[in-house]
């Protein structure tokens, strides 16, 4: 039992720390949100070729660097503390994806593209009713597939080469691999109140498919599973935007003076930064514990259960920590946390919008609840 | 990052499980699950016997150098020790304040006649301590002790008096540890000491603080003219606070792993009760038993970090959270308990005042936030020493 970063592990978050201290600024993520990508094409190569992050989960025989989920939640928390706007997290989730597949020519090539810093986004939702609901259908073609439908909060869909689209085939979910480039496919970005974590809507209009690119006939297990490491992913995030709300709000109640001190000094200040840490340092304690059953899990050492259970407390103590620490950070700030100008606003909304992806605080503590409290559900998992 | 223990580590685990489910028997049955906070005035003869089956066994002191009767053990075979104590039901220590606060202080600060005189008692079982910190006008603010020491130069004695309070086990104990003024010149943390005291003497007397439960753990501790030897202060004269402070650090955790273990019961207990009663239909409740649940892993994480946090022994950011979450926690389980029960959480067992053990819990629990260090104390730690916020400006005392 070594609950803690090993050398190699504490020298990945102080290099990512450092470098997004430089190429992530308040100024560059700003531009980066507000340009027709809403992310910067520049940054995701730099990330791509200096950090080698899109590379951490991708397996050493496909071009990759065989890291674990520990490893690649300490870039996610750094780019949550700087709010990058990157297909980061849409590459990882799509590496997850790949990695539930059995091993085959089609899926090793796709593993080795992710490696080079190509997209491989997952479209699995349309979320009309929950995040489960799918919407696309796919049928049986005179030469393969064809597929209609629509997905949404397709993470940085709109900068994917290829999609990883979840499809009902018939009453399972089927995972198939589609070029975004193909006749009846529109990826359009989706506008969204958090600008930082770009999304995409894909419609699907009669695309007809090889037969081979059917990844998966039967992926909804696997879906579950890789939604919740990405879960994991999003926590990390969470933690890292929670800690730069409370620093960002401790260094700005520390110059703000009124009646003649730092309001710093003032114990209600004080008491509302502690419980901010408070949750920051919970939430960031089972980030690492889940991190760490998804890596056991990886290596078929974890249930599904476990995993499931891990993210779904992981997402609710850091979503709302995020929350908590975000918006008590506008209140610390006063007048100015509610302005465009300081950056405070953009964690605030970065919260709210990580909050709801993928399963709001309530409803993963529902699901805690059920293990807990059903008897059938307790068998299940 | 790994968080599974080595397999010699398993092995220990293994060795310490054993042990317990062959002494906590016969005798020892009667005493399982009982003796923790807010039952600690239960089964204390019983206990007193228990902890003398453990020295036999080598179990107490592990977290002790070899040298001195312990195991030299490593902070992950003390958590072991902890968690299979408690899984066991293993009884609330009456030995415990030695074992974690007397003895480390006196291998850190203690002269070596001191050692030789104490430390053995507290690694047999046999002399029990309790502490003599804070006072009516010395709880939050616990530099502001009062009691004095004052050297009698015809006997070459210390004389402490004054009044110490909420020394639980103080009628069952050997000695306590006093921190008291020796300049009365000085204020605040300068001019104390730290005084190693008989309890049985004339000059100490002793009076039980009955609870909200009806039930008295704590005491009221007087001191007129107590008689403490010469050599009896550790360190010097002034170095008090030095002393008292180091103590308090001294602990590290290792224990909070059997004290979830604990938790899991009670939160257990509840778990059953909403599951037989229909709250757990409840969706309000259900959310509260998965906070619950989640809180408790939180705080085991929480732990597991500080357990692998350096050796130099300084208190890191997941340490100074770790009081304020785990009493806000347990005062919470205590609330939820009540709800859960519904309208029968307000009859009790029997007259007079007899309470159930989940509304012992629910009243007691309010004692968490305010005993060692109040949550309002915590975040003020927490945002002078974790966050770098300006410290509180003091008034004259």
């Amino acid at each position: 039992m070594k609950f803690s970063f090993t050398d190699e592990q504490s020298m990945l978050r102080d290099t990512a720390e450092a470098f997004l201290a430089s190429v992530s600024d308040s100024t560059s993520v700003r531009s980066a949100m507000q340009s027709p990508l809403g992310f910067d094409q520049g940054c995701w190569q730099r990330i791509c070729s200096e950090m080698y992050w899109q590379g951490i989960l991708v397996p050493e025989s496909c071009d990759g660097l065989s890291l674990g989920v520990v490893e690649m939640t300490i870039a996610f928390e750094q780019i949550g503390r700087r709010l990058t706007p990157s297909p980061l997290y849409a590459s990882a989730l799509g590496v997850v994806a790949l990695r539930s597949l059995d091993e085959s020519a089609r899926q090793q090539a796709l593993l080795k593209n992710a490696a080079e810093g190509q997209v491989i986004a997952l479209a699995h939702t349309s979320a009309r009713s929950n995040w489960d609901t799918v919407d696309v259908q796919a049928q049986k073609g005179p030469e393969g597939w064809i597929l209609t439908g629509e997905a949404r909060f397709v993470s940085c869909g709109h900068g994917a080469q290829t999609l990883l689209v979840v499809a009902d085939n018939g009453g399972q979910e089927s995972l198939f691999a589609v070029d975004a480039a193909m006749r009846g496919v529109t990826v359009s970005k989706t506008p969204t109140m958090d600008q930082t974590r770009p999304m995409a809507s894909l419609h699907l209009d009669s695309v007809a498919l090889d037969e081979d690119a059917m990844l998966s006939e039967n992926w909804g297990a696997s879906r579950r599973t890789t939604l919740d490491i990405g879960r994991i992913f999003v926590g990390a995030e969470q933690v890292g935007c929670a800690q730069e709300s409370l620093d960002s709000s401790v260094a700005y109640v520390g110059e703000r003076v009124q009646f003649g001190r730092t309001i710093a000094s003032y114990q209600a200040i004080k008491h509302k930064a502690a419980d901010m840490m408070l949750k920051v340092e919970s939430a960031r304690s089972l980030l690492y514990f889940a991190a760490c059953i998804a890596d056991e899990w990886l290596a078929g050492d974890a249930s599904d259960g476990d995993l499931a259970e891990a993210a779904s407390m992981l997402s609710s103590c850091a979503g709302d920590a995020a929350f908590f620490c975000a918006g008590t950070g506008i209140q610390l700030h006063g007048g100015v946390g509610i302005t465009e100008e300081y950056d405070i606003q953009l964690y605030f909304k970065r919260a709210r919008s990580t909050e709801s992806y993928l399963g709001r605080p309530d409803e993963h503590r529902e699901a805690i609840a059920k293990r807990l409290l059903d008897e059938d559900a307790s068998h299940a998992a | 990052m790994q968080l599974k223990f080595t397999s010699e580590d398993e092995l220990f685990r293994r060795e310490v499980a054993d042990w317990l489910t062959d002494n906590l028997s016969g005798e020892f049955a009667p005493i399982k699950h009982r003796g923790g906070p807010g039952d600690e005035h239960v089964f204390v003869e019983e206990r007193k016997a228990w902890e003398q089956r453990l020295a036999e066994g080598g179990w107490t002191c592990i977290g002790w150098p070899e040298a001195w009767g312990g195991k030299s053990a490593t902070i992950e075979q003390q958590v072991i020790f902890n968690e299979e104590y408690a899984r066991a039901g293993g009884p609330g220590r009456v030995g415990h304040i030695g074992e974690t606060l007397t003895g480390p202080t006196l291998l850190a600060f203690g002269s070596e006649a001191q050692k030789h005189r104490y430390l053995p008692g507290i690694r047999a079982g046999k002399e029990l301590w309790c502490q003599g910190y804070s006072e009516p006008s010395a709880g939050s603010d616990l530099a502001n002790v009062r009691t004095k020491a004052v050297l009698d130069e015809t006997s070459g004695e210390w004389r402490i008096t004054g009044q110490k309070v909420w020394t639980s086990l103080a009628h069952e104990s050997d000695f306590v540890f006093v921190l008291a003024r020796t300049n009365p010149e000085e204020s605040a943390h300068r001019g104390l000491g730290f005084f190693l005291v008989p309890m049985r003497q004339e000059g100490v007397s002793i009076r039980p603080i009955t609870q909200l439960t009806g039930t008295a753990e704590f005491n009221e501790v007087f001191f007129d003219e107590a008689v403490c030897a010469a050599d009896d202060i550790v360190g010097a004269p002034g170095e008090g606070w030095k002393v008292a402070m180091g103590l308090l650090g001294f602990e590290r955790g290792v224990s909070t792993l059997g004290q979830q273990m604990l938790f899991q019961t009670e939160l257990d207990e509840v778990i059953r009760l909403a599951k037989n009663n229909g709250a757990a239909r409840n969706p309000a409740i259900r959310q509260r038993i998965a906070e619950a649940h989640i809180g408790l892993r939180t705080l085991r994480y929480n732990s597991l970090r500080m357990l692998s946090g350096g050796e130099d022994g300084s208190l890191s950011r997941e340490a100074m959270i770790y009081k304020l979450c785990w009493s806000s926690w347990h005062r919470n389980l205590g609330k939820l308990a009540m709800d859960v029960l519904g309208p029968d959480a307000e009859l009790i067992e029997n007259e007079p005042y007899e309470l159930g053990r989940l509304q012992s819990l629910f009243l007691f629990t309010r004692a968490d936030t305010i005993y060692g260090g109040t949550n309002q104390i915590q975040r003020n730690i927490i945002a002078e020493r974790a966050l770098g916020m300006p410290r509180e400006p003091r008034g004259n005392s």
